[in-house]
């Protein structure tokens, strides 16, 4: 049953390219979001806190790790389906998406495909059901954009290991019952662990004050000699290269979850400007406003198509990082752009926590720099079409 | 005890309902198609029940009268937790007509559950109807179900208060809101195990309608509305009196 007003914009009939089951699962996901997302979000960004009992549900809907293995707890899904999942989550909030795509892209899929089978078996199904909380620990204070100068470090002690560093600006972090965790050792190889909360000398405080994923955790991981045992060392995978394809799957979740929320403020937009008047007709009559729409949707039927047509390559495991470097560049800043024009039509009831604009445009903040900022991704296009590396 | 729950294929609640060019039928072009909103409770409280009752309830089976695109309503219908989908390959004529169709398939099954009404045309005739066909008896406006032995306990709203009720199987309930509490939204899961689980398709059986639509009529456009200011009273008697020519 469906009870809001919202419609997706598809100028380009971009449906016909979906299966009915991915429409299934894309309605599903947006019910839920009607139903559970967007009555509260507003507040709870207002407040500045996370809406825990939404992982739960998300657990229960299957959102998380959707493409992994039924034998793990997961759907079994396609890269269509997680990033309509996205999309839709992102519809609500960047925060909720965000949360869903660190428990999903980070922390359950490099569990996957790193680690041994009994990591697999022990972690993955709770994961799933969200029933337990991941975060991953890549950046640092001193390293953001560039992340292979990591200073965290671990050493070998016997069946153990000691793990000593920082890490910053961790999404889910306080709530988190596992980190998937990057570090170097001490030949300076990269690898990844799973550290669990309540560890000796693992603490994960939080950041305040933040304008921008207002409903969503982020904050540090701080490993004080902290002793991780040795099965928890992710043995399938050494060097960046790990952290990178976690980035990549999580990536392509964004490229589709900024056309959720571009599609969110565009939806609201439109319908205000048929409604409001002014001078006697509505805001959607003037030339300027529907210079704003037509716009927002162009832009955001690019951004789809983009979207789509990497689902596609990344289902036939042929979506370059290059590629989705691209698509996720474009399309973050295709929605920042969106939120900020359509947030000028509604005047200054765009500005209220009634309308989801400037929450939007605040969240996207994050979006643009995390995952890699904008700059980095516009490197790496062009690193890709020249051979030439530009970020040193 | 196998229970069948009839559903509908209808617009979404909110679609903007447009007809075809001599307004005989409703423009399907960009409708988004739900399952009747009774039929979801139906099935809703069904699948409590398998789970409440586990053992005692073998399978669900779901049924539609309709074309090949009402598939993936059936489709949903598996992801929420029915077992089976049938659907019979016609169009939906009339009341009589699905009713007959569904005659066909129904009588196997100790328990069918028909929503109160359908959201596209307002019919309210299929459920009285196939129990009528199936010779089995029928209760109506059920409101609450629920199994005890081999008794169903069933509660109906009636005029001023509610009416309690026990009885045997086979039945056939025609239900309204309140039967079961949220329809469920399929998970992940389900949709995909929606993909192994059957959805029959049986020809349709030889029947004829005995209504047929004329046309439709939208309702008139909400006529625009004049603000008096408070202290105006003298102006809006005029108004009254020589442009409403109420007074
Ligand atoms: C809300 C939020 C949640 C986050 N969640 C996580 C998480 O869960 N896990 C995690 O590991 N990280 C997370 N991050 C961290 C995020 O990935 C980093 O912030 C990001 O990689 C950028 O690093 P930095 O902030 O240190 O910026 P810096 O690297 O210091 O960059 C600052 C500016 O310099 C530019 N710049 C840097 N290098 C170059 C160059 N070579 N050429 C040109 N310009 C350059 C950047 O584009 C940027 O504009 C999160 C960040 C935020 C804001």
């Amino acid at each position: 049953m469906s009870s809001s007003n919202y419609t997706a914009l598809d100028y380009f009939e971009l449906d016909e390219l979906l299966s009915e089951e991915h429409k299934i699962i894309r309605s599903s996901i947006r019910e839920w979001v009607n139903k559970s997302v967007k009555p509260i979000i507003e507040d709870y960004a207002q407040r500045a806190k996370f809406p825990l009992h939404l992982f739960k549900e998300m657990g229960e809907l299957g959102a998380f790790g959707p493409y992994l293995p039924e034998q793990y707890g997961c759907a079994g899904l396609d890269q269509m389906a997680y990033g309509l999942i996205m999309q839709e989550l992102e519809r609500g909030d960047s925060g909720i998406r965000s949360a869903a795509s660190v428990q999903s892209s980070l922390v359950m899929y490099p569990i996957y495909t790193f680690g041994s089978e009994e990591q697999r078996q022990h972690y993955l199904p709770r994961l799933a059901k969200g029933e337990l909380i991941g975060c991953f620990g890549l950046t640092e204070p001193n390293h953001g954009s560039n992340p292979g100068g990591m200073e965290t470090r671990l050493r070998d002690a016997g069946d153990h290991v000691i793990l000593n560093g920082a890490k910053m600006w961790i999404t889910n972090s306080a709530i988190a019952d596992i980190a998937v965790v990057w570090a170097k050792d001490e030949q300076g190889i990269i690898r990844g662990l799973i550290v669990e909360k309540g560890m000796k000398g693992f603490t994960a405080p939080e950041t305040h004050g933040k304008w921008s994923l207002r409903a969503s955790i982020t904050g540090e991981l701080v490993f004080d000699e902290v002793k991780v045992p040795k099965a928890n060392l992710l043995p399938n995978i050494k060097g960046l290269k790990g952290p990178m394809m976690c980035l990549n799957s999580a990536r392509y979740g964004i490229a589709w979850g900024a056309v959720g929320a571009a599609l969110d403020c565009y939806d609201a937009a439109l319908r205000y400007s048929l409604e409001r008047k002014q001078f006697n007709k509505p805001l959607a009559a003037f030339q300027l406003q529907q210079k704003k729409l037509a716009e927002a949707a162009t832009e955001i039927t690019k951004a789809q198509l983009m979207a789509w047509r990497l689902g596609m390559l990344r289902n036939d495991d042929k979506a370059t990082p290059g590629q989705i470097s691209m698509a996720k560049r474009n399309n973050v800043a295709m929605a920042l752009n969106v939120a900020h024009e359509t947030r000028q039509i509604l005047g200054a009831m765009g500005i209220t926590g009634d309308f989801p604009m400037m929450r939007h445009m605040m969240n996207l903040e994050s979006v643009i720099t995390y995952e890699g900022t904008h700059d980095i991704h516009l490197l790496i296009t062009g690193n890709d079409l020249t051979g030439i590396s530009a970020f040193v | 005890m196998k229970i069948l729950v009839l559903i509908g294929n209808v617009p979404d609640t909110t679609t903007k309902i447009k007809f075809n060019a001599d307004n005989t039928a409703i423009d399907a072009s960009g409708v988004q198609w739900i399952i009747n909103p009774w039929d979801e409770l139906a099935l809703t409280r069904a699948i409590e029940l398998k789970e409440a009752h586990g053992a005692a309830i073998e399978k669900i089976v779901v049924a539609n009268v309709g074309r090949s695109e009402t598939e993936a309503t059936l489709r949903k219908a598996l992801a929420v937790g029915a077992d089976e989908a049938i659907r019979i390959d016609a169009d939906p004529l009339d009341a009589l007509y699905v009713a007959t169709q569904l005659a066909a398939v129904a009588a196997d099954y100790d328990l069918i559950l028909a929503g109160i009404e359908n959201a596209d045309y307002n019919g309210t005739a299929v459920g009285g109807m196939l129990a009528e066909l199936l010779n089995r008896k029928s209760v109506s406006a059920v409101s609450g179900i629920d199994l005890e032995g081999d008794l169903l306990k069933i509660s109906r709203e009636i005029d001023g208060g509610a009416q309690q009720l026990s009885m045997s199987l086979p039945l056939l309930a025609v239900v309204q809101k309140g039967i079961a509490k949220e329809p469920r939204i399929p998970a992940m899961r389900g949709i995909m195990m929606a993909r192994k689980k059957p959805l029959n398709v049986i020809a349709a059986a030889d029947a004829e309608a005995l209504t047929a639509f004329e046309y439709f009529e939208l309702p008139p456009a909400k006529a625009a509305c004049k603000m008096v200011e408070e202290d105006q009273a003298a102006s809006l008697i005029r108004i009254l009196h020589e442009e409403a020519k109420v007074l």
